[in-house]
């Protein structure tokens, strides 16, 4: 057990699958030699070679189709993307191929492989390397969805996603990268893959949010907590396919308000799905309407205008006083 | 060859007759797809497409299931657990990434087995047609890409697809060998196969070859050639059909007669009728089905949708 950031954790996850599946190999552009643009991967071309940590040509499309082609075949391949905003020119192989396998082919030949993808916004960086495209991938039938939101969860999930059957866009929110550290176990353990966290325990309000939004989320319920004395329960999803429902209703019953915080744009995000599935089956129990928190639905904007857009904590709190009626 | 045609052919009469979706015919093509898989080894895999079906067949596919498909049937992409053969790309070009990735599998677990995938003269203009070449040159896999130049893509012909002299000379800027063969020459098409999969085999990495042949028939059953090619083109092409161009080979050597081609033909024959109806005699998949195939196990969210299916169809 030791005490390490996200980033150790997963590099932690892919050493610990690397070192006990033959049949796992990672791939992507500048994963081998400078240990990934994040360093998620750095020592792992030294620890086990170019055969099984590969630097490929800059071709993300080629990336995950040849993954398809190794997993199809045996392998269990990671493949990183170095940034969601580069992750399209691959879509159509995740859309057409990777996520239609199995069900093509009726169980006949399948695709479990992981496509890790840095995303999210707050660290100022250039055009498209921002973006936060979660809900696109899980529209798309057949892949799982994952982000992590803490150490533990990374690796966890990190190595559930691995030994996954079915193929997983394993999404890795770029601030938290190292902005957090927590204890986080030796060898291998698994995050079960469609299981939300109750982050924390409360009855008058429910916050549901995921990857890093969850830093502005825990400091609202804090605030909300000593501030107004609200009780508040907060809800990590950590998978947005499968998606947890029962733990939302379960919870929205208890408390019958809810905000729901996401820094992707509003229209057509996951919040969205998370409102309709509370309005299909605890509307009743709703005490006000429910609120959704998001990123606007404009470009993620460039450094100097990214306060605008990534929803800090006054607007939670804000959201979440409206539900209140305080 | 004689049970390609016999299958394009009854592929087509079903079509007009409602019993099977939109059919592409590959009729003209057929040595190009025999004879390259008489150059592989019945464990390497094929990774081909929509017009594939005589190739797909030669490495084991059963017929029954390639008709099962163009019924409409999703088991149609399921060939025996034995049979190296996916189920054939419908989108343009994005399987011969697949393929790349697939050699490279047996690479590393030192099988043996090779990787051929199969596309026309349209998808060297996808960019993942670029991006599997430059991934098997750079990993040096055991992949074998087959193009069947039949002249058009759809209504586009050869010549506006690149102005490339040949599709075998883009085998040049990936550093791999690039040969082009007369593709309605089984002899020819088995040799360069052959050749690049002994190549494969031994470690030295992935070939191009353009098979250079003709579509006879239309794109699919949807399309109109003579919008966009004149019947004397394709009277010019079948005078240089392979399966005659076979019979006048092996009459030449007293190694054909009429009675024989008539008893392959009648076997033939007997055989889509046996395929068409083990095809449309399976049972529909059944209400749900849709759903079980997405993941290994049904996620609670797919259950329900599974359950409202089922109570309201």
């Amino acid at each position: 057990m030791s005490v390490v950031t996200m980033a150790r954790a997963l590099n932690d996850a892919l050493d610990v699958a690397l070192e006990k599946d033959s049949q796992v190999m990672i791939l992507g552009e500048d994963v081998g030699r400078t240990g990934g643009v994040f360093r998620v991967t750095d020592g792992l071309y030294d620890r086990h070679g170019s055969v099984r940590v590969v630097d490929t040509p800059v071709a993300e499309s080629g990336i995950v189709g040849v993954a398809f082609g190794l997993a199809v075949a045996g392998m269990r391949p990671v493949a990183e993307l170095q940034f969601m905003g580069f992750s399209y020119p691959a879509l159509d192989q995740v859309i057409s191929h990777v996520g239609r396998i199995r069900n093509r082919s009726q169980h006949r030949f399948t695709a479990p492989m992981v496509i890790r993808i840095p995303y999210g916004g707050g660290i100022g960086a250039a055009e498209h390397h921002s973006e936060s495209a979660e809900a696109l991938y899980a529209h798309i039938p057949g892949i799982k969805v994952v982000v992590p939101s803490t150490p533990y969860d990374a690796k966890g999930l990190l190595l559930a996603a691995i030994a996954d059957p079915d193929p997983v866009i394993f999404c890795e929110p770029i601030r938290l990268y190292r902005s957090l550290k927590e204890e986080v176990p030796e060898g291998w353990y698994e995050v079960p893959i469609g299981a939300a966290r109750l982050e924390r325990v409360g009855n008058d309000l429910t916050l549901v949010s995921w990857g890093a939004m969850l830093t502005e989320t825990r400091a609202a319920a804090t605030l909300l907590e000593e501030e107004d004395g609200v009780s508040v329960e907060v809800i990590d999803l950590r998978s947005l396919v499968p998606f947890d429902a029962d733990t939302v209703v379960t919870s929205v019953k208890k408390t019958g308000r809810v905000v729901v915080v996401h820094e992707a744009p509003r229209t057509g995000g996951f919040g969205s799905e998370v409102v309709a599935t509370i309005s299909e089956r605890c509307l009743y129990s709703l005490e006000a309407p429910p609120e959704r928190v998001t990123g606007w639905d404009s470009v993620f904007p460039l450094k100097r205008s990214e306060a605008q857009y990534l929803p800090g904590v006054d607007r939670i709190l804000r959201a979440a006083r409206r539900t209140l009626g305080t | 060859m004689v049970f390609a045609r016999t299958y394009d052919r009854k592929c087509t009469a079903l079509q007009r007759q409602g019993r099977l979706a939109t059919y592409s015919p590959f009729e003209g093509q057929e040595a190009a797809q025999i004879g390259a898989v008489a150059g592989l080894e019945p464990h390497d895999w094929v990774v081909a497409t929509y017009r594939d079906a005589a190739m797909m067949w030669a490495q084991g596919y059963p017929w029954e299931l390639l008709i099962a498909g163009r019924t409409g049937d999703e088991r149609g992409g399921s060939p025996p657990e034995h049979v190296p053969v996916m189920p054939p790309s419908i989108t343009v070009g994005g399987h011969m990434v697949h393929a790349v990735g697939i050699a490279w599998a047996e690479k590393l677990q030192d099988t043996g087995r090779i990787a051929l995938t199969s596309f026309g003269d349209g998808a060297t203009s996808e960019g993942d047609f670029h991006e599997a070449m430059n991934f098997a040159a750079v990993f040096d896999v055991g992949c074998i890409f087959l193009c069947q130049n039949n002249g058009y893509a759809i209504s586009l012909p050869r010549e506006l697809q690149t102005r490339a002299e040949t599709i075998a000379q883009k085998a040049i800027g990936y550093g791999m060998p690039g040969v082009q063969v007369d593709g309605n020459d089984l002899f020819a098409v088995y040799e360069a196969v052959k050749e690049a999969a002994d190549r494969a085999r031994a470690g030295e990495g992935p070939t191009l070859i353009e098979a250079v042949t003709y579509r006879i028939g239309p794109h699919t059953t949807s399309d109109d050639p003579s919008r966009y090619r004149s019947d004397g083109e394709t009277e010019e092409w079948r005078r240089l059909d392979p399966l005659e161009r076979m019979r006048i080979y092996l009459s030449e050597r007293d190694a054909w007669d009429p009675e024989w081609q008539a008893a392959i033909d009648s076997e033939a024959s007997a055989e889509m009728d046996r395929a068409v109806d083990l095809a449309e005699r399976m049972p529909p998949l059944g209400q749900g089905r849709i759903l079980d195939a997405m993941f290994e196990s049904l996620p609670p969210e797919l259950a329900r949708q599974r359950s409202e299916l089922v109570e309201e169809t």
